[in-house]
C-alpha cells in the first residue's frame, strides 16, 4: 500500500481511476476514487449494493459521464469531452449483470454484431472466431438459437463470449452472476477463470466472496462511493485491516454468502 | 344467430325492393368492369402512399425520440406536425390541398389532385404511424441501446441494428391496422374529383338510380381489406404456442 490512501493509480495500468467522482443529483455515489488495474491483472471491486460498483464500471466503459477525475485506458485520458467514446468502448468489452443480448439476433449474430459493424473484424472472420468460442465454451450447436431458448447460464456466457470475441484491452465485468440461478452460476464462473488464466485484464465487481478471492489479484472494498480498502484478495477477504470492510465481510457470512 | 338475422332480412317486406335497388345482377355485370378499372387508381395510389408513410413516419419517431441536444428544434417540427395531422380530419386535409394549393398558382407546384389528395393522405397517415413507430422505439429498454454501445456500436448503428428491429417487430400488428384504415380512405380522393372506384360506383349508381355498383366497390375494398387482416392475424400470433397467453 502506498501513500496517499488505499487506492493506487499511477498511469501506468491498462486503467487508471483518477480522483474519480460522479453523482446523480443529490446521490454523490463516487466520492473521489483512485485505482489501477495493470496488464493481466483482475481487480475485483467488492462492496454492498449501492456502495458504486457498478457505476465506476460504468464510469470506465463511458456509458456515464464523470463529474470530477479522469480514467486513463493505456495512459491515455479517456474522460475528455473531446474523446471519442466509440473508439474507447471498442477497446473495452462489458458484461452486464441481466445479460442484455439481442433478442432478435441468434447467438452467433450477437457476437458478430458489434465487431463486424465497428470495422474490427471482417464478417467471416468474426463467424469464425465466433464459432471457435462458442465450440470451446460448449455452446457449439446453439449458434443459432435465439437468446430466449438459453438458460441465463449460457446467455451470460454468450455474453461473455460476446464482450471479449473482439480480443478487448480489457474486460468490466458487472456482477455477471447476479442475475443467476444459483446452480448455472458455476459454468459463468468456470469461463471467467479461463479468460484469467489467459492473461485477460479484468475490473470485476461481484458478490462472490470465495470466486474473488480465487480469481482476483487484488481486492478492492467500496463502501459509500469511496475505496476503503484494496489489496491482495486473500488479504482483504481473510483478514481486511479496515474495521467496514470486516463488518461488510461479517454480514456476508452472517448471510451465508461468503 | 347469424340463420336469424338472414330470415329477418329476406322475409322482410322490404326485402325484393331492396334486392333488386343493391344486389341486382345485371346493375352488376354493367358496372363491374368500370369500377374495377378505377379501382386500380386506389390500389396504385395506396401502395405509393403506404411506402411514402412508412418512410415518413419512420423518419419522423426516429427524430422525435432523439435525445441529441442539437436535434431540439427538429423534435419540436416533430411534434407540432404529428399534433397538427393528427388533429385535423382527413377528409378536410384532401379538400384543402386538392382545391387550397392550386389556388396559389404556384410555379413548379402540382395541381393534379390526384398527386396533391395522395399527399394529404400519406402527411395524415404518416402522422399516425410516426406516432405507432415511436411507441415501438420506446418500448425497447435502454440496456438495449447500452448493450449496443458496449459492443463498440455508435448510435446510429445501435438504433440502426438494435433497436428498429426490435421496434419495428413489435408494433407490426397497429401499423397494419393503419395500413387497413388508408386504403378504404383512398376513397376520399373523390372529395376533390378523384374518379376511383367510389366516386366511379357513385357515378353508375346515380345514372341507373341503382345501387347495386356501389356494393361492387365495396366488394372490392374487402378484397384488399381481409387479405390484410388475415396476414395482420398471421403476423401477431405468438412465436411459441406454448408461450401464448395461459388458457
Amino acid at each position: 500500500m502506498t501513500e496517499g490512501g488505499p487506492g493506487t493509480a499511477d498511469g501506468a495500468g491498462v486503467i487508471d481511476v483518477l480522483s474519480v467522482t460522479k453523482a446523480f443529483g443529490e446521490l454523490e455515489v463516487l466520492k473521489g476514487i483512485d485505482l489501477t488495474v495493470g496488464e493481466h491483472e483482475a481487480v475485483a471491486l467488492i462492496g454492498a449494493s449501492g456502495s458504486g460498483k457498478s457505476t465506476l464500471l460504468r464510469c470506465v466503459d463511458l456509458l456515464e459521464e464523470v463529474d470530477g477525475g479522469d480514467i486513463l485506458l493505456d495512459g491515455e485520458v479517456i474522460t475528455d469531452p473531446s474523446v471519442d467514446p466509440v473508439a474507447v468502448r471498442k477497446k473495452l468489452g462489458f458484461v452486464f449483470q441481466a445479460f442484455n443480448l439481442f433478442p432478435h439476433l441468434d447467438v452467433l449474430e450477437n457476437i458478430t454484431l458489434g465487431a463486424v459493424q465497428s470495422g474490427q473484424m471482417k464478417r467471416k472472420e468474426a463467424e469464425e472466431r465466433g464459432r471457435e468460442l462458442l465450440a470451446r465454451f460448449g455452446l457449439g450447436d446453439r449458434e443459432r438459437e435465439k437468446p430466449d431458448r438459453l438458460s441465463g447460464g449460457q446467455q451470460q456466457r454468450v455474453a461473455l463470449i460476446r464482450a471479449f470475441a473482439p480480443n478487448p484491452r480489457a474486460l468490466l465485468l458487472d456482477e455477471v452472476t447476479s442475475a443467476l440461478d444459483p446452480e448455472l452460476v458455476g459454468e459463468v464462473l468456470e469461463l471467467v477463470r479461463e479468460l484469467k488464466a489467459e492473461g485477460m485484464t479484468m475490473l470485476i465487481a461481484t458478490h462472490e466472496m470465495g470466486f474473488a478471492r480465487e480469481v482476483a489479484d487484488r481486492v478492492a472494498f467500496l463502501e459509500g462511493g469511496r475505496l476503503l480498502e484494496v489489496g491482495p484478495a486473500a488479504t482483504v477477504i481473510d483478514s481486511p485491516s479496515e474495521p467496514e470492510t470486516r463488518r461488510f465481510l461479517g454480514r456476508l457470512h452472517q448471510g451465508g454468502l461468503a | 344467430m347469424l340463420g336469424g338475422l338472414a330470415v329477418a332480412v329476406f322475409t322482410s317486406s322490404g326485402w325484393p325492393e331492396v334486392k333488386s335497388q343493391f344486389f341486382s345482377v345485371k346493375a352488376f355485370t354493367d358496372s363491374f368492369p368500370g369500377i374495377l378499372s378505377a379501382f386500380w387508381i386506389d390500389v396504385k395510389v395506396f401502395l405509393i402512399v403506404e411506402v411514402v408513410v412508412l418512410i415518413l413516419g419512420l423518419f419522423v419517431a426516429v427524430v422525435r425520440t432523439s435525445t441529441n441536444p442539437a436535434l431540439f428544434p427538429f423534435r419540436v417540427l416533430g411534434a407540432v406536425y404529428c399534433d397538427v395531422f393528427r388533429g385535423i380530419p382527413v377528409v378536410l386535409l384532401i379538400y384543402l390541398f386538392g382545391f387550397g394549393i392550386p389556388a396559389l398558382a404556384l410555379q413548379g407546384v402540382p395541381t393534379d389532385p390526384l398527386i396533391l389528395g395522395s399527399i394529404a393522405l400519406a402527411l395524415a397517415y404518416g402522422s399516425y404511424v410516426a406516432e405507432v413507430f415511436r411507441a415501438g422505439i420506446l418500448s425497447i429498454h435502454r440496456t438495449q441501446v447500452e448493450s449496443g454501445l458496449a459492443i463498440g456500436l455508435n448510435r446510429l448503428q445501435t438504433l440502426r441494428h438494435v433497436v428498429l428491429p426490435q421496434a419495428v417487430r413489435r408494433v407490426r400488428p397497429p401499423l397494419l391496422n393503419d395500413f387497413i384504415a388508408l386504403q378504404k380512405d383512398v376513397a376520399l380522393l373523390a372529395v376533390v374529383g378523384v374518379i376511383e372506384a367510389y366516386r366511379q360506383a357513385q357515378i353508375d349508381a346515380a345514372a341507373t338510380f341503382n345501387y347495386t355498383p356501389l356494393v361492387a366497390a365495396a366488394l372490392l375494398y374487402l378484397a384488399v381489406t381481409i387479405p390484410m387482416a388475415r396476414l395482420l392475424d398471421y403476423i401477431s400470433r405468438p412465436d411459441d404456442p406454448s408461450r401464448g397467453m395461459a388458457k
